[in-house]
């Protein structure tokens, strides 16, 4: 019969069905961070239990580290919040109690869980992976089957190498044509979430394809993956191809020799069969994708950088109007104004959405030779690991970003979600290549706008939202 | 896991679509290690004037008057009635723990996202799935009614109203098993460790770069 990516991948790591429609997945790779974590390790203490294999976890501490230089220089016992010192600590204890290998704060190879593990080749295409982070679907792009999953599941993951699951079922989201310059992976991303909105996925997996997936790089890919969750779906993938194999090998942890003779062979077959069965299809065109801009507190609050912001009093749906009228009320914006009217005071380009390389040459080639706006209280530039950070800096990145007068970092989730110092004031808007434009996501009271890396290095020197098509490099 | 089996008790709204788990616990809660101790901080952003910190007491914190959850009426709630796609966002499992500790033990609401749902039942935390239309009735029926009540269940798999009105839900058979008799799920699973350790042993043969490179 033919089968979808992830009926293949699904069927590759079923230890057991069940007759009551549970089954049990085998989990190849599990990737810990110091939120989600600590209570599934006291739980296993507390019921005497032992990882069952430890080679399949890699642990690194993301989400509350600091990316201050001053601060971050000094280790965990420099960390100036004392929960997120503790946090931290708890992750390097624990990994040491249970002999599990973790990148430590000021370790080269630390970064966000979501950036390490494609770049080391700790995951790889036809892999189950999990982590305590609804962004796991980033690995997906690799043609892994990767979610995230709860605490408990940590725990369930880490005592007995399974989870307990129940079969998802498959959606292709198609995207064919072209893309238009200037127009990247992030707002091919919103553009779907715009379209299928952020219930969208639920009970999918998505399969992303089309021309204009498989013209991605793995960078760009991984961005699409990431935010399905955004659209509902656990799970985003991309089938494997030539650029896959080409991303792997000679990672760190890829196989060599023999041993990727006879990997290469096995992802070539992880792709969907042509005839394969999809419950649903979604199909765009990559030339009705134009630069995207969130207005609301949603990220299926999104409209092309020409649009306006919705007026409530044109929506005839009350229940829609509630939504944004209080969207608006938020986000302190007018009905009906232009996007390209509204101001950031902060940018942040960073996250496991956009914060590879990639993501970085992108946004420097749009500030090299300006200078940020004078409206622009503090712009942001987090680098997703050690290794893009170095990378970055040998290609004089850096140097590019500080003349420009933004904030170079060290690697972390940072202001993605603000579990450190790095936030947004009480009413500041953010352009910010994060995934997320909740209330308060970014900070008490803080309005997060979801751009490109372009978009937002653009939003900083001109101070307001343009369309990055237009911008005049100085190269 | 505590067991569910028949919950009585007063219903409390959530009354928007797309309620977040950023909404359900900010951020800064998350940097707790422990599993208990959210119930003060659920809803916080919407429920307090004010920004809040852990380790503060938030006895003395300015209450948000307009937030349906500190009116007299809802105190003691232990039903949840909510819209569309509740719980959408992150994995934080301290969603769950949260309105555990409040005091929550069922969640009725047309549909969840995929994650929260999941992290309800490892922690006897039932969400029910009603059709829109019978859940805007609900809404009504809750908000005409001070001290409105339903009973959920579970065994039989129905809400019931005070006045005897019965509505079923469907539940994963697994999820209903474990969350009636309160099991363990890894304990279960270890059960089946010779399977989990033969299908190993194949995996292994088949994909031996899987195994033994992160040490």
């Amino acid at each position: 019969m033919a089968k979808t990516l992830y009926d293949k991948l699904w069927d590759s790591h079923l230890v057991q069905q069940r007759d009551d429609g549970s089954a049990l997945i085998y989990i190849d790779r599990h990737l810990l961070h110091e939120v989600t974590s600590p209570q599934a390790f006291e739980g296993l203490r507390m019921a005497g239990r032992q990882p069952w294999r430890l080679d399949a976890n890699l642990a690194t501490p993301d989400h509350n580290v600091p990316t201050d230089y001053a601060e971050r220089s000094g280790g965990v016992a420099a960390i100036q919040d004392p929960v997120s010192q503790i946090q931290v600590q708890t992750l390097d204890d624990n990994c040491k109690a249970f002999d599990i290998v973790e990148f430590e704060i000021n370790d080269r190879r630390q970064g966000i869980v979501h950036v390490i593990g494609p770049e080391l080749g700790a995951t790889l295409p036809g892999m189950t992976v999990v982590c305590g982070d609804s962004h796991t679907a980033t690995h997906g792009a690799l043609g892994a089957l990767a979610h995230g999953i709860g605490t408990s599941e940590v725990e369930h993951v880490l005592a007995t190498q399974c989870l307990i699951q129940q079969k998802m079922k498959n959606m292709l989201v198609r995207v064919d044509g072209t893309l238009l310059p200037g127009v990247t992976a992030k707002d091919v991303v919103l553009a779907v979430i715009g379209h299928i909105g952020t219930a969208g996925g639920n009970g999918f997996a998505i399969e992303f394809g089309g021309e204009v997936i498989r013209g991605l790089s793995m960078e760009g890919r991984m961005t699409v993956c990431n935010m399905a969750i955004e659209a509902g779906a656990r799970v985003g993938m991309v089938a494997v191809d030539q650029s896959t194999i080409d991303y792997v090998r000679g990672r760190p942890y890829a196989p060599t020799g023999e041993q990727w003779e006879l990997a290469e062979s096995a992802w070539r077959e992880l792709h969907s069969d042509s005839d394969a069965h999809f419950d649903a299809v979604i199909e765009l065109r990559g030339e009705d994708i134009f630069p995207q801009v969130t207005w609301g507190t949603s990220p299926e609050m999104v409209l092309p950088v020409d649009g306006t912001v919705p007026d409530p009093a044109a929506i005839s749906d009350a229940g829609q109007r509630d939504a944004v009228e209080r969207a608006l009320k938020y986000m302190g914006l007018q009905g009906g104004m232009a996007i390209t009217d509204i101001r950031p005071q902060k940018v942040f380009i960073g996250s496991c959405t956009n914060s590879r390389i990639e993501d970085l040459r992108a946004a420097a080639a749009v500030v090299k030779g300006y200078k940020v706006d004078a409206g622009i209280n503090q712009a942001l530039v987090v680098p997703g690991s050690g290794i893009v950070k170095e990378q970055a800096e040998a290609e004089g990145l850096d140097k590019i970003f500080i003349e420009a007068g933004l904030e170079w970092r060290e690697p972390g989730c940072s202001m993605c979600l603000a579990m450190n110092a790095d936030k947004l004031e009480p009413g500041e808007h953010c352009a910010s290549t994060s995934n997320r434009n909740f209330e308060g996501r970014q900070g008490f009271g803080g309005r997060t706008h979801l751009v490109s890396p372009a978009m937002a290095a653009a939003a900083a020197i001109a101070g307001h939202f343009v369309d990055v098509r237009e911008w005049e490099m100085k190269s | 896991m505590r067991a569910f089996t028949v919950e009585t008790g007063l219903v409390a709204p959530m009354d928007r679509a797309n309620v977040d788990t950023d909404m359900i616990i900010p951020k800064q809660f998350l940097k707790s290690i422990k599993r208990s101790g959210f119930g003060p901080n659920l809803f916080d952003e919407q429920r307090y004037l004010d920004e809040g910190q852990p380790g503060r007491d938030n006895s003395q914190r300015p209450l948000n008057p307009d937030f349906p959850l500190n009116a007299a009426r809802y105190q003691g709630a232990s039903v949840l009635l909510a819209r569309d796609n509740f719980g959408c966002g992150s994995s934080r499992e301290h969603a769950p723990w949260a309105l555990d500790d409040y005091g929550f033990r069922c969640v009725i609401a047309p549909s969840y996202a995929d994650i929260f749902y999941n992290n309800c039942f490892k922690n006897g935390l039932l969400p029910i799935v009603l059709d829109a239309a019978i859940v805007e009735q609900l809404f009504q029926q809750m908000y005409a009614n001070e001290g409105y009540q339903l009973t959920i269940d579970l065994e039989r798999q129905v809400v019931i109203t005070s006045a005897g009105d019965e509505m079923a839900f469907e539940v994963d058979a697994f999820r209903k098993h474990c969350l009636l008799h309160g099991l363990d799920e890894i304990g279960l699973t270890l059960e089946q460790a010779d399977a989990i350790r033969t299908y190993e042993t194949g995996w292994r043969q088949q994909s031996p770069w899987l195994f033994d490179v992160i040490q």
